[in-house]
């Protein structure tokens, strides 16, 4: 469908390598993009795709590797540096500043000017002529970009990209922040920008999206490439999930026998609603039993924790623990009742990370273990120590600042502040999140034994293997709703992901 | 925080060896940071025992530099805790102002019945404190920026002394009160004491209760703090409930002092309050806070004025210096914390 010359590599990326304090984000990542071709990159979360987008757009350096540009080695300095390239860069999160019209934006960084006057007009014009490459003829150049939905403010990023002489797009997610509809133009808009020779590098892990408008595409895993320029047209979906995912992963997972029948119900969901989030969410979690949100970034699953844990007011249905309606918006209500919460930014959500890992860890607790309002910081601590030596976080001092750990290792102070505080249910949000895998198996292990102590237990993850590694019951969620509920041995991974799939088309 | 000055263990005798981590660890931690707010108030201290001989080394002039410096040292503990929680108070100066006004108004209606200053000081107390819980409840609930919030109540309470006092001063003519302002205990001015007293309180609060506690964690990590069962707006409240209740403490000290309330009682306290906070070592963004550090930093800017003004030297140059020490100060304070960051 494209006439552009497609056999000239207008990129080529060999052998790259970045590590971030001994963490391997990059282990040799291989890439080749033609002019004129979506190519895109599959892989999942922590796979190292934004750590690539990144060093292609010159924010990281590479400790390793060569990058050529139309056959020339080069090295991307910095971002301005990828621009004068030809590289442009449309993040997740649009980097359009609010304040400013639409063309003000485009130019932001290449003024039109003489002299420190701005050549307003002809910035106008020149907008009005990019918009209307880009099929918006009837967006006002002058229009402020704060009143602009995320769609049109891909376009502003679009054009932005146009407005300087721009080879390649890069483009991370682009749809994750769009409607059905509105995927369909970008659609068109990334159409309009492959005919006219520019190639596009797609990120995306939405399959059904690769296949419609990509030529080829490059699957990373654990930071390194998996396979690459396989045709979107020959390439069946299984082997796409296997590379993705890799099935040489050793079981980590723990095993554990069935929930018995006569567990009680501990936790309870009656048509849970957030208007406009997420709809009519009815589960039960009993003593024991860990429980599973499966669904893609946006699709709720988060969000229906924080509802059920208060952080979040639901505006429909109710929640129940051990017998008790919990009031609505109030998280203390939820801690009283029971519920502890691991949020999903273990960072900016859960740790004050200045602070000694045992007030961390007593976060939650420390006024019980004060006697009139007086703190008994040594009660405290040996708490916390106790945990510590249970949980075998490292390094094992209670008065260590919490920044200094691994997250591995803070992941476990946010267990050993529930099991400090005490509690019968259990909500983690991404448990693994930056966690590497040694340290994986022994969270998934730390899980298991919660629950078989008798702790009811949800875990959300974006890592779907994780989910139905993990626990025995899965829900399947997709754009706010529950697909299906099922036992986590009855799905498998490309079976989650063709629900999911087909679920967010529909 | 604070609070390792008393758990570090008893410091060890001279020529005794101490292991070498725990010196580490005091000058890294708080003790060190003191350690540099004391080495400044010697150098200040020997700079004007120099310049000015014995007018400056004597008794009494000690005393007058603590005296002076023990009205805005009662608003900077109220500041000290708005600002470990992450918030900012920038009508401390003006609710004392109209502290003044509201209680020495009342004073004068009463007449002299003879308990009537402990009504006065009640009141004080009183004004300063709700004018405190309408600034939290319109940033915590209203969800102002505190910067606004704040500035909007340091003009506001300053138009409201003004219409309520019709700009002219109240004279207090309770020789009870006056008398108890006046006098000594220990050799002490009362000033003194209860400066004293509010920065004892203010440092047990903080180190060693719940609330404190809950201050410096809302202070580090709101959204955290509240995700793990903390009420944060209403804490926040109280926060700048205790803001407010100090400036009335403050107001009740004026009174007794100038023996007048006025609407201009406390102009611009609320920058010397905030420079002797963050110079004293609280983290101008939260979750750090020293009571000890705050005292510090109120003594070094009084003795400062002192030794200006016993070089007859005018207020002019005194603020250009005063505009020096903060600025070094804080770009020690960002050193200190990019090497706490990276961890010990």
């Amino acid at each position: 469908m494209i006439t552009v010359d497609h056999s000239a590599a207008l990129l080529e990326v060999r052998g790259l390598r970045k590590s971030f304090a001994g963490v391997k984000a990059l282990q040799g990542v291989d890439l080749t993009v033609r002019a004129g071709e979506v190519h895109c990159v599959l892989g999942q979360n922590g796979a190292g795709k934004s750590t690539l987008i990144k060093t292609l757009s010159g924010a990281y350096q590479p400790d390793s590797g060569a990058i050529f540009w139309q056959g020339e080695p080069v090295t991307i300095g910095g971002p301005v540096a990828a621009l004068q390239l030809g590289i442009a860069t449309m993040y997740q999160e649009l980097d359009v500043v609010d304040g400013l019209t639409i063309a003000e934006n485009v130019f932001l960084g290449h003024e039109q000017a003489t002299g420190g006057l701005l050549h307003v007009a002809s910035a106008n014009a020149r907008t009005q002529e990019i918009l209307a490459r880009l099929g918006h003829s009837e967006i006002s150049p002058r229009t402020e970009v704060g009143q602009l939905s995320a769609a049109n403010k891909q376009i502003v990023s679009m054009a932005r990209a146009l407005s300087r002489d721009t080879k390649l797009i890069i483009m991370d997610e682009p749809s994750a922040v769009l409607d059905s509809h509105e995927v369909e133009n970008l659609f068109r808009v990334v159409e309009e920008l492959t005919m006219q020779g520019i190639a596009v590098v797609y990120i995306s892990h939405r399959l059904a999206e690769i296949r419609r408008i990509g030529d080829r595409i490059t699957v990373i895993k654990d930071g390194k490439t998996m396979a690459t320029g396989l045709s979107v047209a020959d390439t069946p979906t299984p082997d796409l999930i296997r590379l993705m995912t890799g099935h040489e992963v050793a079981n980590v997972f723990p095993t554990a026998g069935p929930v018995p029948a006569d567990a009680p119900v501990v936790l309870s969901c009656d048509a849970l609603g957030v208007r406009g989030i997420f709809r009519n969410v009815s589960l039960e979690v009993r003593a024991g039993e860990i429980v599973g949100f499966a669904g893609l970034v946006g699709s709720g699953r988060s969000e229906i924790l924080e509802a059920i844990y208060g952080a979040r007011r639901s505006t429909s249905g109710t929640v129940t623990v051990n017998g008790t309606v919990l009031r609505p918006g109030s998280v203390d209500a939820a801690v009283r009742a029971g519920i502890g919460l691991s949020p999903e930014e273990r960072k900016s959500q859960g740790l004050i990370l200045d602070e000694p890992i045992f007030k961390n860890v007593t976060l939650s607790s420390f006024a019980r273990f004060a006697r009139g309002g007086f703190l008994r910081e040594g009660t405290e601590r040996e708490a916390a120590r106790e945990q510590i030596e249970a949980l075998e976080l490292r390094p094992a001092d209670p008065d260590l600042a919490t920044r200094s750990l691994s997250g591995g290792n803070q992941q476990k102070i946010l267990l050993a502040r529930w099991l400090v505080h005490g509690t019968a249910v259990l909500l983690l949000d991404e448990p693994t999140r930056g966690v590497d895998v040694g340290a994986r198996a022994e969270i998934y292990a730390l899980i298991r034994r919660l629950a078989a102590a008798g702790t009811a237990i949800i875990v959300v993850s974006s890592e779907i293997d994780e989910v139905l590694g993990l626990a025995d019951r899965v829900l399947v969620i997709s754009d706010g709703d529950v697909l299906t509920t099922t036992n986590s041995s009855e799905i498998d991974e490309p079976g989650v992901l063709d629900l999911v799939m087909r679920g967010s088309a529909a | 925080m604070s609070e390792q000055i008393t758990q570090a263990a008893p410091p060890a005798p001279a020529g005794v060896d101490a292991p070498p981590g725990v010196i580490k660890r005091m000058l890294g931690g708080s003790a060190g940071r003191n350690l540099g707010l004391v080495i400044a108030l010697a150098v200040l201290i020997a700079v004007g025992a120099i310049t000015a001989g014995d007018r400056f080394a004597s008794l009494d002039n000690v005393i007058t530099i603590i005296r002076f410096a023990s009205i805005i040292g009662v608003i900077s503990i109220g500041m000290t805790f708005v600002i470990t929680a992450g918030g900012i108070d920038l009508s401390v100066g003006s609710v004392m102002g109209l502290s003044t006004v509201v209680a020495s108004l009342a004073a004068v209606q009463l007449a002299s019945t003879q308990t009537s200053w402990l009504l006065m000081v009640v009141i004080a107390l009183a004004v300063g404190t709700l004018a405190g819980f309408v600034n939290g409840i319109v940033i915590a609930y209203g969800k102002v920026v505190a910067f606004m919030a704040t500035l909007a109540m340091l003009v506001g309470a300053r138009g409201l002394a003004e219409l309520i006092s019709n700009r002219s001063t109240q004279i207090v003519n309770n020789q009870d009160f006056l008398g108890f302002f006046r006098s000594d205990l220990l050799g002490l001015p009362i000033l003194i004491w209860i400066f004293l007293v509010v920065a004892i309180a203010g440092w047990i609060v903080l180190n060693r209760t719940t609330f404190g506690r809950r201050t410096v964690a809302v202070g580090g990590n709101p959204e955290a703090s509240r995700l793990a069962g903390i009420k944060v707006k209403r804490h926040m409240v109280y926060i700048y409930m205790i803001a407010g209740l100090t400036s009335g403490v403050a107001a009740v000290m004026m009174l007794g002092r100038t023996t007048a309330g006025t609407a201009t009682h406390g102009t611009l306290y609320e920058l010397d309050a905030i420079a002797a906070v963050v110079v004293g070592g609280t983290l101008l963004i939260g979750g750090r806070g020293t009571i000890v550090g705050t005292v510090l930093g109120v003594l070094i800017f009084s003795t400062l004025t002192n030794v200006f003004t016993q070089n007859n030297l005018s207020t002019s140059v005194q603020n250009v210096a005063k505009g020096v020490i903060i600025v070094a100060a804080v770009l020690l304070q960002q050193r200190f914390a990019s090497r706490g960051s990276r961890g010990k």
